[in-house]
């Protein structure tokens, strides 16, 4: 999997594209924990428009990420869900918490 | 009856090797894509399962993956010969996890049931662990051409 952060205005978005599963959330993990240690953005766009997979592993992680943005007052928004990747969270319970928008720039035209 | 078996080293690079083997041998059964993406899930959650429970994370852990097709009928069977289950009750509640320390979501049990017609969990502590799952596929299919 790949993760690639682009740092705006409004906040950092990810984008993640392959699989997220208990192998690969190592990498989502690390590249955005390091990111977010720099303390130059507190909003997460997460866009997953690209993504092919998840499982709960992803749910954990994202939790694990979403606390930190929390803790640190920001917010975290996430797009370009696919059906069942939207499943997958409904399940866990993150569509409870978490926004959803169609697109990035809605997502960051959000957090204004 | 058509059945594959495999072996793999609990090792976290042969989840997704898993998946796509799973889901090449339920493709015969014309299934949907929303149908082989929940089969992939569930396959990937008793494999992470073994990884990080049973073995925990130790990569010489052994895994066998068995899948059968029986008519329209997928039955998965992912056994390992690890730690065990102490309490299978309260390791199939949503949300339970023995390791939130690693960012566990305790949402497996929940996501292989919600994804399958049935889950069957035997377990032996010391023994290892077996999760049967079944799952009737290419419903749409049938309905269809009827």
């Amino acid at each position: 999997m790949q993760v690639k952060l682009i740092r705006r205005k409004n906040g950092l978005v990810v984008r993640l594209n392959g699989e997220l599963d208990h192998h690969t959330a190592t990498v989502f993990r690390e590249v955005i924990d390091k990111e977010l240690s720099k303390n130059l953005v507190h909003n997460l766009v997460v866009n997953f428009e690209n993504l092919t997979f998840m499982d709960s592993s992803g749910i954990g992680a994202i939790l694990g990420r979403y606390r930190q943005v929390k803790a640190k007052g920001g917010k975290m928004v996430f797009c370009g869900l696919s059906e069942h990747i939207k499943k997958i969270m409904q399940l866990g319970g993150l569509l409870t918490i978490i926004p959803v928008c169609s697109d990035e720039n809605k997502a960051l035209a959000s957090l204004l | 009856m058509n059945y594959m078996k495999m072996e793999i080293p609990a090792r976290s690079e042969n989840e997704s090797f898993v998946r796509v083997v799973v889901a090449a041998f339920a493709a015969r059964l014309d299934p949907t894509l929303e149908e082989l993406n929940e089969v992939k899930t569930a396959v990937s959650e008793a494999v992470t399962n073994c990884i990080i429970h049973a073995y925990d994370n130790i990569e010489e852990g052994i895994i066998m993956i068995t899948v059968s097709l029986d008519g329209n009928k997928l039955s998965l069977e992912i056994e390992d010969y690890g730690k065990g289950i102490m309490d299978i009750e309260q390791a199939r509640e949503p949300l339970y996890t023995e390791k939130p320390e690693l960012e566990r979501a305790g949402m497996g049990f929940s996501i292989m049931e919600n994804f399958m017609d049935e889950l069957f969990v035997e377990s032996v502590p010391g023994k290892g662990t077996r999760v049967t799952m079944i799952r009737t596929l290419g419903k749409k299919h049938t309905w269809d051409s009827h």
